[in-house]
């Protein structure tokens, strides 16, 4: 059983509300924070335990925080980003669902370090029970002293509000998001200015994901020096990983980042193995934008050394034979998967989100999604394969916020690792309406290929 | 430490385009410097628009690989940056037409542009003047990849005086951001997301507010006309002329295009990167609707004289007067039957409803006539 410091209690019978949290210790580090630390100490422990934003890119929280600017006389935010839409996460959603006052005593300490008086959660909009529950949270915490004026007597003032997204992916990109959360409608901005200079209301603002403003309860409560022993390398601490797909387990699962990927997957303490005995063929393992691994490139790296759950070992080979942690959606898929329609879906769900303003995003999208139905419906011509390629290397790169690249991404490997499933598809467009292309004999887990 | 580097801060950044250095002041993005330049090292604009505040940024055109970050942190950049929106640093390296990179991308960005665009210059407004013409002229490859039905909207009437035609907008948001920033109410904006975004008033309705017909004047290409010069004339066949009048709403400065004595159209005056112009003291010229609109005699306009035109050499004066008509015809030239761009007065394919507008040959680029000296030599 590995380490856990998020989920450790949110199992415990009442841990939703405000007493059962404190009595299995909550707050404590809030108090320790606001009553011990200055500030910048909370800054300075959050940089020693290295711990990287949970929410995709894995940029270091505590040098985040530290670009934070700080002119005198204009106010400072916090925005929590709870958006998570990313095909394939949803452990936001159970961390704020099973244990919400981890996540508002988080915010609390974070918003202490920061300096925010005034702190937003902005939260998918299909998550409407989940801002139940946080309001719940916020108000439980607000009447036990934890927030509002002079909070234990420290002179720090701070309240949380939460707001409702209307449910569209692109509001979970940060500058969008901020956009959202000043009533606009939800545009990436154009960088520089980055939010840390100008932000929510062009003030300095810092946007963090829900999991990464959670661990900086057990930080506090550990030391960061404590937090950066667990795991490995540059991947400190746990993280959450949410696997879904075909296995005999899906679920929200804690790991150390220090378990192999076949572990995890075959593992009955996490994933349990592929379902009805079938065999693995090919996995995502860090939410639809990063990029898709056959199943011999996912246990073992092209140099045939173990894959390990960790954002290093994970990115081992960079795009050609590695992926990305990414935000933990963690999708497998057995044999009886097909690539091409698995990727289509996805090329019709970023066409669907893009938000237009950018030409290559806008266009691009919608393009590849017109030829994957196109190959989908059997009419598809094998010059498709080579202008899929085109397209979405005229996309990377090339656009205002990373979407246009999550977008290209999913494409650019399923080509590069099943080419071969792709050209299958034209050649026998009959057949490959009623069965699917089967394991490519590269995607064989046994035996691994040079 | 801050105080520091401001003391140390040259008042000048040095930055290199394409080999050639320039000294701007800091601020300045590596767009404006390359202006400052001139020349072929400009990088192309559909978006950024000057006097507009915020714009820039989206279209992707003016895409470049900046090779060294500053004297003080050479690394390149990673990534290809819009260089509309990425101020220049001190020793900062830019390529422009230098960088395979840059200029592959902007190939691509021409191709995303063009895909969807019904390429109906010949019955177009706007053409001659069309930015995005210039740019696939200048960037773009012949023909399209693009085998499926092109992308249409439902009609939307602005009103009386501005035209939409929604298919050939290319989401550049300048008509948005003028309309923030000249007028008090913006009442159109972009509905819809991705793929499906549309410039429209919501609830249809009549954008009449005294400052809008600058929307027309911004729009790079002709998805917002004038809808009093309406196939009215090709603006190759008019004649500007600077001219004046005392407005109490607007600096009553203006472009006059005009065949024979009549006035067809006012539009504000350009500057070479066909931008309304920014006068010396500070001010934009932007016009009112009722110089736009409703001043279409000669004797409402002191006029200055012919306006000077250099960058889009169509529309230069006298452009066409006494020109010799080519004894050969296109396809003996060509070698091929003409494609759309130069078929402007044959009746097009474009006329006829039971073609699709995909079905069409793209323009012609320059391309296709560097393959013809070559094939002559
Ligand atoms: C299209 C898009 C969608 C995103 N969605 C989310 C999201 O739902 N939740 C999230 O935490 N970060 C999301 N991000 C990443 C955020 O932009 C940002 O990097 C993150 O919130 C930073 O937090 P972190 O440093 O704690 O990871 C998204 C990014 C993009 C480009
Ligand atoms: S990349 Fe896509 S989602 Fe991002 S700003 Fe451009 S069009 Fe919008
Ligand atoms: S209508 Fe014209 S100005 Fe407005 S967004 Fe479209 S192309 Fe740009
Ligand atoms: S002009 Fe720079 S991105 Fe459009």
């Amino acid at each position: 059983m590995g380490v856990k410091l998020l989920l450790e209690k949110a199992h415990v019978e009442g841990i939703r509300t405000y007493e059962v949290y404190r009595r299995e210790g909550g707050y404590r580090a809030a108090e320790k924070a606001l009553k011990t630390m200055s500030p910048d100490d909370v800054v300075e422990e959050v940089k020693k335990s290295g711990l990287r934003g949970r929410g995709g890119a894995g940029f270091p929280t505590g040098l985040k925080w530290s670009f934070l600017a700080k002119p005198e006389g204009i106010p400072r935010h916090l925005v929590c980003n709870a958006d998570e839409s990313e095909p394939g996460t949803f452990k936001d959603r159970y961390l704020m669902e099973y244990i919400p006052h981890l996540l508002i005593e988080g915010l609390i300490i974070s918003s202490y370090a920061l300096g925010s008086n005034n702190t937003y959660i902005y939260i998918r909009g299909e998550y409407a029970w989940i801002v139940d529950i946080l309001e719940q949270a916020i108000q439980e915490a607000k009447n036990n002293g934890w927030l509002g004026k002079n909070i234990l007597s420290t002179g720090f003032d701070c309240e949380i509000y939460v707001q409702r997204g209307a449910g569209a992916y692109i509001c979970g990109e940060e500058t969008a998001l901020l956009e959202s959360l000043e009533g606009k409608r939800g545009n990436p901005r154009i960088k520089p200015p980055f939010p840390a200079v100008q932000g929510l209301w062009n003030r300095p603002t810092v946007v963090n994901n829900v999991e990464t403003l959670s661990a900086v309860v057990p930080i506090i409560n550990i030391t960061g020096e404590e937090y950066a022993k667990i795991g490995v390398g540059r991947s400190t601490g746990t993280k959450l990983i949410s696997a879904c797909g075909n296995i005999n387990k899906p679920g929200v699962y804690e790991i150390d980042m220090t378990i192999s990927v076949e572990e995890f997957i075959y593992s009955d303490e996490w994933c349990g193995g592929i379902k009805n005995g079938k065999r693995l063929k090919a996995c995502i393992p860090g939410g639809s934008s990063v990029p898709i691994l056959p199943a011999n490139l996912l246990l073992k790296t092209a140099k045939g050394e173990t894959r390990y759950m960790n954002y290093e070992s994970l990115n081992d080979g960079g795009f050609v034979s590695g992926s990305m942690m990414g935000s933990g959606g963690f999708i497998v898929l057995d044999e009886d998967q097909c690539i091409v329609k698995h990727t289509a879906t996805l090329a019709h769900f970023y066409r669907h989100e893009s938000c237009g303003q950018c030409s290559p995003c806008r266009e691009g999208t919608s393009w590849m999604d017109k030829i994957f139905q196109r190959l989908e419906s059997g009419k598809g011509k094998m010059s498709d394969i080579d202008l899929l390629w085109h397209i979405q290397f005229n996309i990377d790169g090339n656009t205002i916020c990373p979407l246009g690249d999550a977008a290209a991404w999913p494409v650019a490997a399923a080509i590069r690792h099943f080419r071969d499933e792709f050209e299958w598809h034209i050649t026998h467009a009959e057949e490959a309406q009623k069965r699917n292309y089967g394991l490519a004999h590269y995607a064989d887990p046994l035996p691994i290929v040079q | 430490m801050a105080e520091e580097i401001k003391q140390e801060a040259p008042k000048k950044f040095k930055v290199t385009i394409d080999n050639i250095s320039i000294e701007v002041p800091p601020g300045t993005t590596i767009l404006n410097a390359a202006r400052m330049i001139g020349g072929d090292i400009v990088p192309p604009t559909m978006c950024y628009y000057t006097p507009l505040k915020e714009s820039g940024g989206k279209c992707r055109t003016c895409l470049v690989e900046v090779s060294k970050g500053s004297d003080k942190d050479p690394r390149p950049m990673p990534k290809l940056v819009a260089s509309c929106r990425t101020t220049v640093m001190d020793g900062m390296e830019v390529k422009n037409i230098t960088s395979e990179r840059a200029l592959h991308a902007r190939q691509g960005v021409v191709e995303f542009l063009l895909i969807n665009h019904p390429l109906d210059c010949p019955i177009c407004d706007q053409a001659g003047e069309c930015d995005l013409q210039d740019l696939s002229y200048g960037h773009g490859e012949e023909g399209s990849r693009l085998d499926f039905p092109k992308r249409t909207f439902t009609k939307h009437d602005l009103g009386p005086y501005i035209q939409l035609h929604m298919t050939r907008c290319i989401m550049c948001y300048r008509c948005v951001f003028a309309a923030d920033q000249l007028t008090e109410k913006r009442e159109h904006g972009v509905l819809d997301r991705g793929y499906h975004s549309e410039i429209a008033t919501y609830i249809e309705k009549a954008l009449t507010n005294d400052f809008i017909g600058n929307v027309i004047d911004v729009c790079p290409v002709g998805a917002l006309t004038d809808k009093t010069f309406r196939f009215k004339n090709r603006v190759w066949f008019t004649r500007p002329e600077d001219a004046h009048r005392d407005c109490d709403k607007c600096c009553g400065k203006v472009t006059l295009w005009k065949r024979g004595d009549e006035v067809l159209r006012v539009t504000a005056r350009k500057d070479q990167w066909n931008e309304v112009q920014t006068y010396e003291d500070g001010t934009v010229g932007w016009i009112c609707n009722e110089c736009r609109f409703e001043k279409k005699n000669t004797s409402d306009w002191i006029i200055e004289g012919p306006t000077k035109v250099s960058r889009h050499s169509v529309k230069s004066v006298n452009h066409y007067i006494n020109m010799l008509k080519p004894k050969e015809t296109i396809p003996e030239v060509m070698g091929r039957n003409p494609k759309l761009l130069l078929d402007i007065h044959s009746v097009s394919e474009v006329n006829d409803p039971s073609i699709h507008l995909s079905k069409i040959n793209g323009p012609a680029t320059s391309k296709t006539f560097n393959k013809l000296i070559e094939n002559k030599e």
